[in-house]
């Protein structure tokens, strides 16, 4: 457990009223936001990969979404070879590092593991990866090198793991790309979202830089689709392009606008962008609302920045959450209260939020219904975490469900435009799967543009 | 409680657990350690002539690691004692003065000549010593001059040097083997011819350990140079086992007493060894390994097996695996079991499959879900699938019944004993009479 500790001197702490700055000393807070799986030392290793059993068409692999050798891999560990375990990592996932700090692998990899159906302890594979993706990507050197150029430009939209996987994939086939980002900052969720702790020393953006080691692939910043740049002029200037610029918007409440409710998403963008912990405000008594992973970072940071209470309101069971059994057990760990089967029905307060008033909710007929039970949680902050939706989609392609409807590959509805990761279906808006599938519609593109299989056969 | 007291060629000991002469007991104060934690006796470093060897000052020792860097060989390039004959002769008789109840035997290696071996054996006994192992095991160093494995390695020395020692003592004399030979029985039988009292075996085989892959020098490392030394522990048991069970079931030297070392590492091992008829075994690496407190564990885990089994001592089980030791022609051809998966353990990991689709016979069916089933018609009974499986009696061999089909040859299982010296495919078979 991670201590925390109230900041001296200045008098606040966790239980001064309202929102406030400086709950906790910048101590305290750097070790409350330190690494959470700190790296595997080099025998740690060995002793961790000499675990695992070289299966044969192992269910790891069938496990991630990006199919990485994960027995290969281990067993170049265990051999003394992390460069070249990296590098079959790389070869399949190219953000494996990020991946390897941020999966769920509880509910992949690690769920499939034998070891964990013989002895309830699988092979620490999310860790392995870490440690020999750090190896490598710490000699500097980026590990692949670009096939002879072709001449083609592809546009990307958006600088998130499925925009810089299909990128990479895109340079390393040689064709030039260029990714239009929104953001002042490439990397996504990897920089935007997730929780700090889980991601710590500026690993994104140190990630991101040694992608781009590959050459070949240009970002400009600032280029948001349907402001700066549209569909219909990327298509234009490029042979093919590729939209992953995941979920835009937030879905809301619809309970009013007080001061201190806002979308948990932004308090953790705020969050990993601040310059000093200390000097981020956070509520006394914190609510988040949601059951995933963002309802869970927010309301673990919203602990580690010292608010004194922070409760977790999702609407459904607990074994309903989208967050899994691991990160729920993270958070009650860190404190947090999670409050299942129930929802947010009023806010209560002048002009600030003052309580959040919930009622509790069971299945009914008709699916969920509110129950005329009550309570009232005293409140802050109301952090929303209830789902994040397309928005500005251009016209032209099919939506349904909230996401790009893609074929194959990625292919959308339009000609030579293909779309991956969280705006799109499947894959649970996980960083891996939208790896996956930028990579995979990378290789799709490759071959329309290479007239390689059915593309050859049109021409 | 079961009765581990040893009387190896009239050399009593509390326990047949020895440490072999090797490092442990080059001194005074190792050996005491190691009476106090409950070896029941030790084979005091090989002595030599005057002026005492010397060592090589890098280092002496290579290893060969398993997973989280466990020690399964371990190879040496010491010598034999460096110290002067007299301090060692002084210490043997202190520490035998203190500890009477404990085996103290002292390996010797002198020159191939009667007189070095005749002033030799003068000297130990004086010391009040239980035996003597004369050391023609050594593969390394020593075996550049003559002495060691150069004399194990020449039946005729062994028994003209073991004939000359009984000549001239009245103690038990233990010949030590080399494992360096083709076939065991030849320097055994010439202990035997020689009337040597016992043998011991074996020493250590001749070993690189590995390679530095970036200054290719072979391991352990003497400024750049490696040279072969002996390799010991866990790695060498197997090897060592047969050799001994050579000797036990040899007609020339059956009944012969044997010292049995090689890798003897826990309670188990020790008493796999007294089965194919160890009378005493000697440790080496693993006190070299985790200290001499793991006498402790041998001396425990050997009792709770025999009360477990009901052995009453030591003679109850020495030579119990040795009748069941024979030669290939003679195993039981109409004996046909076939692998079976027990589906409730089995955490389908695939590696049965794996290498019999890929190294064997094909007899292992991937099913959806991955089920791994045996297909009986392919099933050689190799039991190569038992061997890599994790998960311990997932897989077993089952015996098909008399009378029951072996799919995979059509045959109908005969009860009846039939080996290979009347197989009709044998060139050589003997009529059936």
């Amino acid at each position: 457990m991670k201590l925390m500790q109230p900041a001296d001197g200045s008098g606040v702490g966790p239980r001064t009223p309202g929102v406030a700055a400086g709950r906790l000393d910048a101590e305290a807070l750097a070790r409350n936001f330190d690494d959470i799986a700190p790296p595997l030392s080099d025998h740690e290793a060995l002793v961790a990969a000499d675990r695992c059993y070289f299966c044969y068409d192992a269910p790891c692999i069938t496990a991630c979404p990006t199919a990485i050798d994960i027995p290969l891999f281990i067993r170049e560990i265990a051999t003394g070879a992390p460069e070249a375990a990296a590098r079959t990592i790389f070869d399949a996932n190219i953000l494996g590092g990020m991946c390897a700090r941020v999966c769920p692998t509880e509910t992949l990899c690690e769920q499939a593991c034998v070891r964990e159906a013989a002895e309830g302890r699988p092979v620490e594979i999310g860790r392995l990866q870490r440690y020999a993706t750090d190896i490598l990507m710490a000699q500097g050197e980026h590990p692949f090198s670009r096939a002879g150029a072709t001449g083609r430009r592809v546009a990307v939209v958006g600088a998130g793991p499925a925009g810089l996987a299909c990128a990479h994939r895109l340079a390393m086939l040689g064709h030039d790309v260029v990714i239009y980002e929104a953001k002042p900052k490439g990397g996504g969720l990897n920089e935007y979202g997730i929780a700090a702790y889980k991601t710590p020393d500026g690993f994104a953006q140190a990630e991101l830089d040694w992608l781009l080691g590959i050459g070949g692939i240009e970002i400009r910043h600032g280029q948001a689709l349907g402001r700066a740049v549209t569909l219909e002029g990327l298509r234009a200037e490029h042979d093919a392009v590729f939209l992953g610029m995941g979920l835009g918007g937030v879905k809301a409440l619809g309970l009013g606008d007080l001061e201190g409710v806002r979308p948990a998403v932004e308090f953790i963008a705020e969050l990993r962008q601040a310059e000093e912990l200390a000097a981020l405000p956070i509520g006394r008594r914190v609510v988040v609302v949601g059951g995933g992973m963002t309802a869970i970072d927010a309301a673990v940071q919203s602990k580690l920045l010292g608010a004194d209470e922070v409760t977790i309101v999702y609407r459904r069971g607990r074994d309903r959450m989208a967050a899994s059994g691991h990160e729920q057990e993270h958070a009650l760990g860190a404190g947090v209260r999670i409050v299942s089967g129930a929802v947010p029905v009023a806010l209560h307060g002048e002009d600030r939020l003052q309580a959040v008033e919930c009622a509790y909710t069971r299945d009914g007929s008709a699916g969920l219904e509110v129950t005329g039970e009550r309570f009232t949680l005293p409140a802050d902050q109301l952090f929303v975490a209830i789902g994040q939706s397309l928005a500005g989609v251009p016209d032209g392609l099919a939506v349904e469900g909230g996401k790009i409807q893609v074929g194959a590959g990625g292919r959308t509805g339009l000609e030579g435009v293909w779309a991956g990761g969280d705006c799109t279906p499947g894959g649970e808006d996980l960083t891996v799967t939208a790896v996956a599938q930028g990579r995979d519609a990378a290789m799709d593109i490759n071959a329309a543009l290479t007239g390689a299989g059915a593309a050859r056969a049109a021409e | 409680m079961a009765d581990l007291r040893c009387d190896f060629v009239g050399i009593k000991s509390p326990n047949p657990f020895w440490l072999a002469s090797a490092p442990p007991t080059d001194k005074e104060y190792n050996v005491r350690r190691a009476f106090e934690a409950g070896w029941g006796g030790v084979v005091w470093k090989t002595l030599g002539t005057d002026p005492p060897i010397v060592n090589v000052n890098g280092p002496r020792y290579g290893a060969v690691w398993g997973a989280d860097r466990r020690l399964l060989g371990l190879n040496n390039i010491e010598l034999i004692t460096d110290r002067p004959l007299d301090v060692n002769l002084r210490e043997i008789k202190a520490v035998k003065r203190d500890y009477p109840d404990r085996a103290m035997v002292v390996s010797l290696m002198v020159p191939c000549e009667e007189e070095a071996w005749r002033a030799i054996l003068g000297m130990v006994e004086e010391t009040g010593a239980d035996g003597v192992e004369l050391n023609f095991g050594c593969p390394h160093g020593m075996s550049e001059r003559g002495m060691g494995s150069a004399v194990g390695q020449v039946p005729e020395y062994i028994e003209m040097v073991a004939r000359w020692c009984k000549a001239h003592t009245r103690m038990p004399v233990i010949v030590k083997l080399t494992p360096n030979i083709t076939d065991i029985r030849y320097p055994a039988r010439a202990a035997h011819r020689g009337g040597a009292d016992a043998v011991s075996l074996i020493n250590t085989v001749s070993s690189i350990t590995g390679v530095d892959l970036d200054s290719f020098s072979p391991e352990p490392s003497i400024d750049g140079k490696g040279s072969h030394g002996g390799y010991c522990g866990p790695a060498v048991k197997p090897i060592a086992l047969n050799m001994v069970a050579e000797i036990a079931r040899d007609p020339e030297t059956r009944g012969l007493p044997i010292s049995g070392i090689g890798g003897v590492t826990t309670w188990r091992d020790a008493a796999e060894f007294i089965a194919l008829g160890a009378g005493s075994v000697q440790v080496c690496t693993a006190a070299m390994t985790y200290g001499f407190k793991v006498v402790q564990e041998m001396i425990a885990g050997l009792e709770q097996w025999m009360d477990a089994k009901g052995h009453a001592n030591l003679d109850a089980i020495r030579g119990r695996a040795v009748p069941n030791v024979t030669d290939w022609q003679y195993l039981n051809l109409n004996y046909v079991t076939k692998a079976r998966i027990d589906q409730d353990v089995c955490i389908k990991c695939g590696r049965c499959y794996a290498v019999c689709e890929d190294t064997s016979h094909q007899a292992i069916a991937m099913k959806p879900g991955r089920v791994f089933e045996v297909i009986d018609a392919e099933c050689v009974a190799c039991n190569l699938c038992v061997n890599v499986c994790p998960v311990e009696n997932c897989i077993t061999m089952e015996r098909l019944e008399a009378g029951a089909l072996d799919e995979r040859t059509g045959q109908v299982v005969r009860p009846e004993y039939a080996n290979w010296t009347t197989h009709p495919n044998n060139p050589m078979a003997r009529a059936a009479e």
